[in-house]
């Protein structure tokens, strides 16, 4: 009778425990804000291209990355190791949604500095937002010494990049992103070449585990701008993420690693072999921590 | 209003007091930080959206924890712990709910702060354990002050961290809580 008792009573308080933590999800305030999907991708860039993510504010990214030569270049050249192209790139998220970013390829001895702006952010909640736009705008200038007569001013060394971003994170493990793109060259070589080269990108990621993912990216040139013997850039790899930082390895066939390079100038036939074996390194730095936070 | 009328009124009102003095407290802006101190690197986050419900009458608690609301000192570190952590899609919330297991009620009431031990399920990444964790409660201009401290093993909860990691994150995490809890009369909670 005894047990009996205790076993009633253990249940009724296990309810009444139950009831409580039910009271408490019924007190609770019904959420009426919009939670933000983040993480879209592990990293600002999907390959060479930028995803919709931006750094945090205070945080600063460093990126390294670098191309080896093509993989068909033969054994004389150790499959193109021998040879390599660097970007050094930081970036800066003065807010949680506006970065700026600079940059030095080896590539034509380029400078690039760009902006870029979360622009919508994709939602969960009262007001679901399905997708993230990021606004990107970037200006690269060839610094190389030249020897023809044509003189290469200033306005003639730059070229701009206009880019919408507009990613889905589809599940915790898939993200895909759309890239509608425009290069504005200020001088090109012959005068059938268009100066405007429209573009639009495709990409996206497949977690593989937690901390690693498939990632592509191709560009598909629109043929009205389209300069000749250029090719729509492919590329392929994989991001591996530690702690602080994202290490991205791919192949792709375009040698340079801004948008004025893959977009507008990949020469490289990805079938052919021309691949350019290459890797990305990020290192997240927080500069200025939350607030609340500083010791 | 003549005397004869006033005294059902006065049992009645003597009759509802204790009903409407019914102890139990809610917040919903409870306060819950946590510490990771490892030889690399401090962890630290704080999040001021804990809900918590405390019955004094049944000496019965219950809180809840969106994960999502904890903010870090880097916006990369809350992107890990969300992501790859604590998985807060699939387990957006941890819970608590228990009891207190020696509760004075006289010695509350008189003021002062009190030392207890709660008991009972808590739920983190979709994992219940049974625990037991020291607190403190007090009474305080009308409302119910409740703090603890007490450690977390992130394993014991399935959390997984990467043996790269591994050096950067601490074996026990401790927990601290925070709430100021305002009573509530017992109509209100079934509305």
């Amino acid at each position: 009778m005894f047990l009996l008792t205790g076993l009633l009573g253990g249940a009724r308080q296990a309810r009444a425990q139950a009831d409580l933590l039910t009271q408490l999800e019924t007190q609770e305030v019904k959420p009426t804000g919009t939670e933000v999907v983040d993480a879209t991708f592990k990293s600002t860039r999907l390959i060479s291209g930028h995803t919709v993510q931006t750094p945090g504010q205070g945080t600063m990214v460093f990126l390294i990355s670098h191309r080896f030569g093509t993989l068909n270049s033969g054994a004389y050249n150790f499959f193109g190791l021998d040879q390599a192209t660097l970007r050094l790139g930081f970036e800066y998220g003065l807010t949680d949604r506006l970065t700026a970013g600079v940059g030095r390829s080896s590539l034509e001895k380029t400078f690039d500095g760009f902006l870029k702006y979360k622009a919508l952010r994709q939602s969960t909640g009262a007001h679901p937002v399905p997708l993230s736009v990021t606004l990107f705008a970037s200006s690269a200038l060839n610094s190389l010494k030249y020897s023809d007569t044509y003189e290469h001013t200033l306005p003639r060394r730059l070229a701009y990049t206009y880019q919408a971003l507009i990613a889905r994170k589809f599940s915790s493990d898939l993200s895909l992103q759309l890239m509608p793109t425009l290069v504005h060259s200020n001088l090109v070589a012959t005068a059938q070449e268009h100066n405007d080269v429209y573009a639009l990108g495709f990409g996206g990621r497949q977690k593989l585990t937690k901390r690693t993912s498939l990632n592509a990216e191709y560009y598909y040139l629109l043929p009205a701008g389209k300069p000749t013997g250029v090719r729509n850039a492919l590329a392929l790899g994989v991001d591996l993420e530690t702690g602080g930082h994202v290490f991205q390895l791919h192949v792709t066939n375009s040698q340079g690693m801004i948008e004025k390079f893959f977009v507008s100038g990949t020469r490289g036939n990805f079938f052919n072999g021309d691949l350019y074996f290459g890797f990305n390194v990020n290192r997240n730095f927080t500069i200025r921590p939350k607030q609340g936070f500083r010791k | 209003m003549k005397p004869i009328y006033c005294w059902p009124l006065l049992v009645l009102w003597l009759l509802c007091v204790p009903k409407a003095h019914a102890q139990k407290y809610l917040t919903r802006d409870g306060v819950v930080t946590f510490f990771s101190t490892s030889i690399l690197e401090d962890i630290e986050a704080r999040t001021e959206q804990v809900a918590a419900l405390v019955d004094l009458n049944s000496n019965q608690v219950a809180f809840t924890i969106p994960i999502k609301s904890f903010q870090f000192k880097r916006t990369l570190m809350q992107e890990h712990f969300n992501e790859n952590y604590m998985e807060s899609g699939r387990f957006p919330k941890s819970s608590f709910s228990g009891r207190i297991l020696d509760l004075n009620m006289e010695a509350l009431q008189k003021g002062g702060s009190q030392r207890v031990t709660v008991e009972g399920d808590i739920t983190i990444h979709g994992v219940t354990k049974h625990v037991q964790v020291p607190g403190a409660l007090e009474l305080q201009k009308g409302s119910l002050l409740v703090h603890a401290y007490f450690s977390v093993a992130p394993a014991d909860y399935n959390i997984e961290i990467p043996l790269l990691v591994r050096e950067n994150i601490a074996k026990i995490v401790g927990i601290r809580l925070a709430l100021s809890c305002e009573p509530i009369a017992q109509l209100s909670l079934t509305k």
